[in-house]
């Protein structure tokens, strides 16, 4: 018998409802299956071959087969373990969310998906069958695109040319047809609703835009496997609705969606299930429908969330960084504030809102068009970190890899770096001095490292990050900028930086927090400034500072910028 | 400088940021047309002030000289653009052309009767031997080009002089060359050269390629964003290693017409060219960091500091003066991308923050 639209009927073999959405000609294979897209309806209760397009009732998702999965997969860089075990599995016709702390080894799960790492040990099945994807090109043989965090673009090369790499339309000589390379790109704006020249370089795009390119990117291989790595970070609420209505579309087509997020309302708005990581090991795989943000959250932290954040109330003493009107044309404009003694002042907002920014031209590593820095009432010059550095300022940059340390150096030598001077006689540095220093300092940050005559590059991230704390503090500064101060590193040393900086702050110095971690925002500023599009839009006071005030201002969609005092 | 640029600007504060990609198109391919329009203009700049200066610079032999002496620059020019885009360089192309030169010297006297496209493929697999160790080294160990090849600019020159002093003649003369290859110098065709003809259709070859060519294209993206390019699933060391061993095929051809047209052959040949093909990409607008530029630029490139090199002393100045000359062009032209791309940055970057 045939079903007819909007009956909702349930095949013997699942036991699950079905909702019959139309009824289509589609003849079944060789093998008796629905076609692709269809394969997890296995209705044989409809012994026709008119087939039926059919969808999942919305509150019981049909189980699919499953088309990707990890089995005990474990992934190290030197000595720090990302993945301990860790598995996965992707079923036809479902949204999955893969959640977990950062350094909790999400994305080095995404990037053996994509063929950019290889497992030292687990396998990848596809099907079923083992699959080895030693190269991105593999991996998207296999149907698997990937959306990254941050985007991948050419910024040389036009927005088309981005969406199609490597598989432009071509005509009968092999050579581009770049007439029906800029009309697929169109139709695929179209699909997704967004209105860009094709032929406009990616450079100098907004980083939504950009997003919006990697999606059509995705769009355009028909994925079968379809990962999201935290690609709404950068997008406004319709930006993130259009893509959700893209994703529903590959899921209800059959696809199966990886989704990461930070974000728990668009995890359950959007997921059927969640698996939740830790340290690099899987935790547990449920349906949404069975879970509360609660239950998540605690499985991801795995401990009591207050122990992360060792905040200690200080009463702020005297006004020691003043910033008026700071103005760098087409970065940021007109970032205005005060930090205290004794306060943690975070710099909240999206990647690309332009915090690292003010930050770099705050300490002179760039130059700004307008507006004052002062440092305990007197002007700094623009331009000069060593003016900076004598000032009393101190920064911790974002890329302690590039930025941080010198990686081929020991770590005694960049403990030490910034106090050279100080360290030496007649111009003269002496290696005694340099060791003594040096090891009065890791001592007292409890650096692990074998010796101290190591390269730097040989620790693990998180004791890295205290070298390059070291080395600030031992300039003894009264304005500690920390610009990412706990990325890419465990849980367990993320604690300790954030018990350092919270106890530095009770000494007096006064600390600025340039963080994307909404949970370290929250549990460690007295203050968060939240920057959008290169302005600051928000001063909330700890007390009143929650996920929503902060990401409503960090997407733009707060009132009027409020002026900071 | 900011007032300037900001006031040359036309103001898109009313343009909503989703409608600007029209405007973004049309003003970066206006740039991308002044690039190679400035160095047009440059170029007839120059030819202008030396026919003032000496009217018998445009009599036709004078140009057909000019042509000449650039057609060997501009194929290898064309060959170091393709490896250029890709951030790398490739410094051994002089010491390649040397050793293509005397290879081909070497199979004319002992082998007088050999066809003249038969020397031109002898020279250009000699070129692609080079380029395929040099491009094996950068793709497969990832050493960084610009060591690599400053290694084998050495070691090509080397083996080029080893060949050279072991056999019976160590300087290859006109005399020895059979008068067929020899014609090639002076042949014409519609009384253009035809070594500018080959240079010529090498250029279009190079540029057709790059631009409608899935792997030409790749060859940008690899320079525009080599993680990026890893990401999309490009075989980026296979395309570096094809870039490395088409330059040095062209830097083969290079040597055979060389061969053809001074005809005096000996283990120098070529020695100091690679910097001045490297200067000829850059004055012609093909950025050192790979990503952006054309072949037609690099070409443009080698016609004007050979002009340079000719109309200095019929302008009255010593010849000594080109190699200053063409130390301010290339300052001149990195400045101008510099300009360029600040400019750029600055209205695509002002325009989202004003959008918003």
């Amino acid at each position: 018998m045939i079903p007819v639209p909007g009956e909702t009927c349930q095949p013997r073999s699942t036991g699950v409802h079905i909702r019959v959405l139309s009824v289509a000609s589609v003849t079944l294979d060789t093998a008796g299956r629905y076609p692709y897209g269809l394969r997890h309806t296995p209705c044989e209760t409809f012994h026709t071959s008119e087939a039926v397009t059919l969808e999942p009732a919305p509150a019981h998702p049909a189980p699919g087969s499953v088309v990707l999965a990890l089995e005990d997969v474990s992934k190290s860089f030197g000595a720090v373990a990302a993945l301990r075990g860790a598995r996965l599995e992707l079923r036809a016709g479902e949204a999955h969310a893969l959640v977990g702390e950062n350094g909790a080894g999400k994305s080095t799960l995404v990037k053996i998906l994509a063929g950019v790492h290889g497992p030292d040990s687990g396998r990848v099945l596809l099907d079923g069958a083992p699959v080895t994807l030693d190269n991105p090109a593999a991996a998207r043989a296999a149907g698997i695109a990937v959306i990254y965090q941050e985007p991948t673009l050419f910024p040389d090369l036009s927005v088309a040319e981005n969406i199609f790499m490597g598989r432009q339309p071509l005509t009968g000589g092999r050579r581009i047809d770049r007439r029906e390379l800029a009309a697929r790109c169109r139709a695929l704006f179209e699909r997704l609703g967004v209105t860009l020249d094709p032929d406009r370089p990616a450079r100098g795009l907004s980083i939504a835009d950009q997003q919006m390119i990697e999606i059509a990117k995705a769009l355009s291989f028909d994925a079968r496997v379809l990962v999201m790595d935290e690609p709404t970070a950068a997008l406004s609420g319709v930006e993130v609705e259009r893509l959700f209505t893209v994703a529903r579309s590959l899921r209800s087509s059959g696809a199966a969606v990886l989704f990461i997020s930070h974000r728990f309302d668009e995890v359950f708005d959007l997921c059927d299930r969640i698996t939740v990581m830790r340290d690099g090991q899987w935790v547990s795989t449920d349906p949404a429908t069975d879970l509360t943000v609660d239950q998540v959250v605690r499985r991801m932290v795995g401990r009591e969330v207050a122990s992360l954040f060792p905040k200690i109330d200080v009463e702020p003493g005297e006004v020691v960084l003043e910033v008026r009107g700071l103005t760098r044309v087409g970065v940021f404009a007109d970032v205005s504030f005060d930090v205290r003694a004794g306060e943690i002042v975070a710099l909240a907002g999206l990647v690309g809102a332009g915090r690292s920014e003010v930050v770099r031209a705050v300490f002179g590593v760039d130059a700004y068009d307008a507006g004052s820095v002062r440092v305990a009432g007197s002007q700094l010059r623009q331009g000069s970190p060593a003016a900076a550095m004598a000032a009393g300022l101190a920064l911790v940059p974002e890329d302690r890899r590039q930025q941080g340390l010198v990686m081929e150096l020991s770590v005694e030598r960049n403990a030490t770096l910034t106090r050279r001077w100080k360290l030496a006689r007649f111009g003269l540095l002496s290696a005694r001095s340099e060791r003594a220093t040096a090891a009065d300092w890791t001592k007292r940050m409890q650096v692990k490292a074998g010796k101290l005559s190591d390269a730097v590059s040989t620790l693990s991230g998180g004791n890295q990050q205290k070298v390059v704390l070291a080395k600030w503090l031992s300039t003894d500064p009264r304005v500690l900028i920390v610009d990412e101060p706990t990325r890419g590193i465990d849980v367990g040393t993320k604690a300790e930086v954030h018990r350092l900086l919270s106890q530095l702050a009770a000494d007096g110095m006064a600390v600025v927090m340039v963080s994307s971690e909404l949970p370290e925002v929250l549990g460690m500023a007295d203050r968060v400034l939240v920057m959008h599009e290169g302005r600051v839009v928000a001063d909330i006071p700890r007390a009143q500072a929650d996920e929503d005030s902060v990401m409503l201002a960090a997407t733009g969609q707060a009132g009027r910028p409020a002026v900071a005092s | 400088m900011s007032s300037s640029t900001k006031a040359a600007a036309p103001a898109p504060v009313d343009v909503a940021p989703e409608h600007t990609g029209g405007r973004g198109a049309a003003l970066v391919q206006r740039l991308v047309v002044v690039r190679e329009l400035g160095i047009l203009a440059a170029l007839l700049l120059l030819i202008v002030a030396t026919v003032i200066a000496n009217p018998r610079f445009l009599s036709g032999q004078n140009l057909r000289d000019l042509l000449l002496s650039a057609s060997i620059l501009t194929v290898l020019a064309a060959g170091q653009t393709i490896v250029i885009v890709t951030r790398n360089v490739d410094l051994s192309v002089g010491s390649v052309l040397g050793l293509s030169a005397y290879a081909s010297g070497t199979l004319l006297v002992n082998a007088p009767g050999t066809p003249v496209v038969l020397v031109i493929l002898a020279g250009m697999a000699v070129g692609a031997a080079c380029g395929l160790l040099n491009g094996a080294i950068v793709a497969i160990a990832k050493v960084p080009s610009l060591v690599v090849t400053l290694g084998t600019l050495y070691a090509f020159r080397g083996l080029d002089s080893l060949w050279a002093s072991s056999s019976d003649r160590l300087q290859i003369n006109a005399a020895d060359l059979p008068t067929g290859f020899k014609s090639l110098a002076g042949a014409r065709l519609l009384g253009v050269p035809l070594l500018f003809l080959i240079a010529l259709a090498v250029v279009l070859l190079v540029g057709f390629y790059l631009r409608n060519y899935r792997s030409g294209r790749e060859l940008y993206g690899i320079g525009s964003d080599p993680a990026a390019a890893r990401l999309s699933g490009i075989p980026v060391g296979r395309r570096v290693l094809l870039a490395f061993v088409v330059n040095g095929a062209l830097a083969g051809l290079a040597g055979v017409l060389y061969a053809a047209r001074f005809q005096t052959l000996d283990a120098t040949a070529g020695t100091g060219q690679e910097l001045f093909v490297v200067a000829a990409a850059v004055v012609g607008g093909v950025a050192i960091f790979g990503g952006s530029g054309s072949v037609y630029g690099a070409a443009l490139g080698a016609l004007l500091l050979t002009t340079i090199g000719t109309s200095l002393p019929q302008l009255g100045l010593n010849p000594f003066w080109r190699d200053a000359a063409v130390g301010a062009l290339i300052l001149a032209a990195i400045a101008l991308d510099r300009a360029l791309s600040l400019r750029l940055a600055r209205r695509l970057r002002g325009r989202n923050l004003r959008g918003a």
